[in-house]
């Protein structure tokens, strides 16, 4: 199936040219990282997580939600979605490779990551995320391969193919429960150091993933020929409001504890985010953007007549999408550790070499993604004809 | 078969290209000299037999590093029951010190690039 | 077919009494078992600690721990606090114990300069979260160690670490070495590194550079496992804090107050 991802009109073919083109940069600024160091990005002593581990961590809930169209078809039987499957489980490729290319090149030794097969370490959570991407990125790539192979022959799919589907449900929750833990656990930073993390992060999966979804819905209906569905669409955007709602609850509730009780370690992490802490303000514009993106997002969504049109669905998916990129992609990681655990509030912000790397991977991610896609839809079209 | 000549033609190219670093230097006759060693060492042995240290000293080094990092032993005991101080800086390069009449040509000439030197400090040689 | 199976099983069976011969040869040659000792110099502890005397004033711009440590131990000075790696420092007393600081603390201790560096946790987040054992505990002297050999340089270590005594070489250190002492190895780009309560000193019967450098005496270092030691002592006769105990972490630097 993959021949059909080398045949391709005009415009395919611009696509993957222009998305090789920024890799290519990436990869290039990726060397001049090798041979300088890390110290190439705008991470320091006191900030030494920035924008890698951000992206890796907001991939990981749009990777997380092709669970959220596999788990109606086959716990609900909501057959509609069968006819999108294949596109969240791609979605999910993409964005776990993503991930893994993330974690990859945020490394100082890069070279020496085989130590992490070499001495497994059981107590530590990355351990564990090793673990579950990796197994995720080859579940979702056995059954969206199989599936699709068998929906192009007209057969049912393989029996084998049924656990490792149902395997993939609660594997998807394990992938950002475990990226979660990996803030979650540590002691020494109280911004991070809340129970609440993990359903965070899983709330904000479920509403930033299927908007990407729905866009891309969306995007191959206006140029391939292969129509996703308006019903499916439609059952998305439910999803992404429902998930958007106690996504902002839940950073309501995180707000209440920290203002009410008045604790200054954990004050001075919100202070710092959205008013600015010892006249370093950085990060406040990106925060009242998060805040006003989510909010229209949610009076545009919140009303069936409008979440309907489907003009104002791609708007309002983008906000859900930009605002929790900025909340998990920015804003989440860098604010762990400002103030530092001496009260430093030493500001980070990404160099020019570190943004291209990040652009370049993003690039991969989408090229893997159409390359995925091309075949997806070829293989549709080919069916519907 | 179709295009015999073509394709025993093609094998031919191939096998040579194949075999290209094996008979290569043997014909334009600038075959790698095999590596002369230089020791000034004060020493007549190493920590080890010389053949064994020839063919086992990455190990011996990785057994040292181990140790001394991971389980704090700094004294190595021999098979012979002397002992030396576990260090590649202190013990091996004191006497080896010159690295790049000794140490570097067998690893040049084989393209071995140890990275050890990357923290480990290089003895300063006299030049 | 039973020739066939029966042929199968011998020749598998002299095989592997072939296999099996030339480690029993290379046993039997072998004249001496080569092995690893700790130095008879050693200094031995159970439980390594440190107490530091903030009774005491430290010299105005006094960094001799501070120098002594970086020296030994080939730190680099990169100049700028981005990249900066340091192993132990000061900091204002109101940074280094957050929440003991108030309005109306004696002007003494606010001023103080508190040295801070790696508490060689009894209970080390740092270690639990390093994914390669990298940075583990020992169990026979309680210190945290660091295996640079090892490190991947993924700084989880570095989010774990309450105290933030943790640094990673963010570019190569050896142009920022100003006197490089050609005993010890430096560290390589990538790599995180720390205060390890100078253990190649104590193998070789020395205490940690940072307590000999220090001519006031405000650094002692001892066995808590030892009834007799100084740090028990003064633990026993004075009252001790610890940096954000209610953490748990069982910090093994004790400041007297």
């Amino acid at each position: 199936m993959l021949e059909k991802a080398l045949t391709g009109s005009r415009r395919y073919w611009g696509l993957i040219a222009f998305l090789s083109a920024i890799m290519l940069v990436g990869f290039i600024f990726y060397l001049r990282q090798l041979s300088y160091g890390l110290g190439i990005t705008g991470m320091s002593r006191d900030v030494s997580w920035g924008l890698y581990i951000a992206q890796f961590t907001f991939l990981v809930g749009v990777a997380a939600s092709a669970v959220m169209v596999v788990l109606p078809y086959y716990l609900h039987n909501y057959k509609a979605f069968g006819r999108i499957m294949i596109l969240g489980e791609f979605l999910a490729v993409a964005s776990v490779t993503m991930c893994l290319t993330f974690v990859i090149i945020d490394l100082g030794q890069p070279a020496r990551a085989f130590n992490l097969l070499l001495y497994p370490t059981p107590t530590s959570i990355l351990f564990w995320d090793m673990i579950v991407l990796n197994g995720y990125l080859l579940l979702n790539i056995v059954i969206g391969w199989t599936t699709l192979a068998a929906e192009r022959n007209s057969v049912a799919p393989p029996a084998w193919v049924k656990p490792l589907i149902y395997i993939s449900i609660p594997w998807a929750v394990s992938i950002h429960t475990v990226t979660a833990f990996i803030y979650a656990g540590l002691p020494g930073r109280s911004f991070w150091l809340t129970a609440i993390m993990a359903p965070r992060f899983l709330a904000s999966a479920f509403a930033s993933g299927p908007a990407l979804l729905i866009l891309f819905c969306l995007i191959i209906r206006r140029f391939t020929r292969f129509d996703p569905g308006r019903e499916q669409i439609q059952a998305l955007a439910k999803i992404v409001t429902y998930a958007l709602i106690a996504s902002i609850f839940f950073v309501l509730v995180e707000m209440f504890t920290v203002f009410y009780s008045k604790v200054p370690e954990d004050i001075h992490h919100f202070q710092y985010l959205f008013l600015g802490l010892e006249g370093k303000t950085s990060l406040v514009p990106w925060m009242w953007g998060f805040a006003i993106l989510a909010v229209a997002a949610l009076a545009l969504l919140i009303h069936p007549s409008m979440r309907s049109n489907e003009n104002v669905l791609a708007i309002a998916c983008a906000a859900v999408f930009v605002s929790f990129w900025i909340e998990k992609g920015l804003g989440l990681v860098v604010t762990g550790f400002i103030p530092s655990p001496l009260g430093a509030v030493f500001e980070y912000s990404p160099t020019a070499p570190e943004v291209l790397i990040t652009l370049g991977i993003w690039a991969m991610g989408f090229l893997i993604l159409t390359v995925l896609y091309k075949v997806a839809i070829s293989v549709k079209e080919e069916k519907t004809e | 078969m179709y295009n015999a000549g073509k394709i025993l033609f093609g094998l031919i190219i191939f096998f040579c290209i194949s075999t290209f670093p094996f008979w290569y230097n043997a014909v334009s006759g600038k075959a790698a000299v095999a590596p002369e060693l230089k020791l000034i060492t004060k020493e007549k042995q190493c920590i080890e037999s010389t053949p064994y240290m020839r063919s086992n000293h990455m190990e011996l080094l990785v057994l040292w590093r181990d140790s001394v990092v991971r389980e704090g032993n700094r004294v190595y005991v021999n098979s012979a029951g002397k002992q030396y101080t576990m260090s590649l800086q202190n013990t091996c390069m004191s006497c080896h010190s010159n690295k790049s009449e000794f140490c570097d040509r067998c690893h040049t000439y084989l393209a071995v690039e140890p990275d050890c030197w990357n923290c480990h400090i290089e003895p300063k040689e006299k030049t | 077919m039973d020739s066939g199976r029966r042929r199968f099983l011998k020749i598998a069976g002299i095989s592997a009494l072939g296999l099996g011969i030339k480690p029993v040869v290379d046993a039997l040659e072998a004249n001496g078992q080569p092995e690893e000792l700790r130095s008879p110099k050693a200094l031995v502890g159970q439980r390594w600690a440190m107490v530091v005397d903030l009774r005491k004033a430290c010299p105005d711009n006094c960094t001799e721990c501070i120098d002594a440590c970086h020296r030994v131990h080939n730190v680099p000075d990169f100049g700028n606090p981005k990249d900066e790696v340091k192993w132990i420092w000061n900091q204002p007393f109101g940074d280094a114990f957050p929440g003991q600081e108030h309005e109306y603390l004696e002007e003494s201790l606010r001023d103080r300069p508190t040295i801070v560096l790696c508490n060689h946790c009894d209970n080390p987040p740092c270690v639990r979260v390093c994914p390669t054992k990298a940075t583990y505990k020992r169990e026979d002297d309680g210190i945290v160690m660091m295996d640079y050999h090892r490190c991947i340089g993924c700084r989880f270590c570095m989010a774990a670490c309450p105290f933030g005594a943790r640094s990673l070489n963010w570019r190569d250190p050896r142009p920022f070495i100003k006197e490089l002492n050609r005993e010890f190895p430096t560290r390589t780009k990538g790599v995180v590194e720390k205060c390890t309560f100078c253990e190649e000193r104590l193998a070789n019967g020395l205490i940690p550079a940072c307590v000999e450098a220090c001519k006031e005496k405000v650094l002692v270092f001892g066995d808590l496992k030892d009834p007799r030691s100084e740090v028990r002592e003064l633990l026993g006769s004075h009252y001790t804090i610890r940096r954000r105990p209610e953490l748990g972490t069982l910090p093994q630097v004790y400041y007297i107050v």
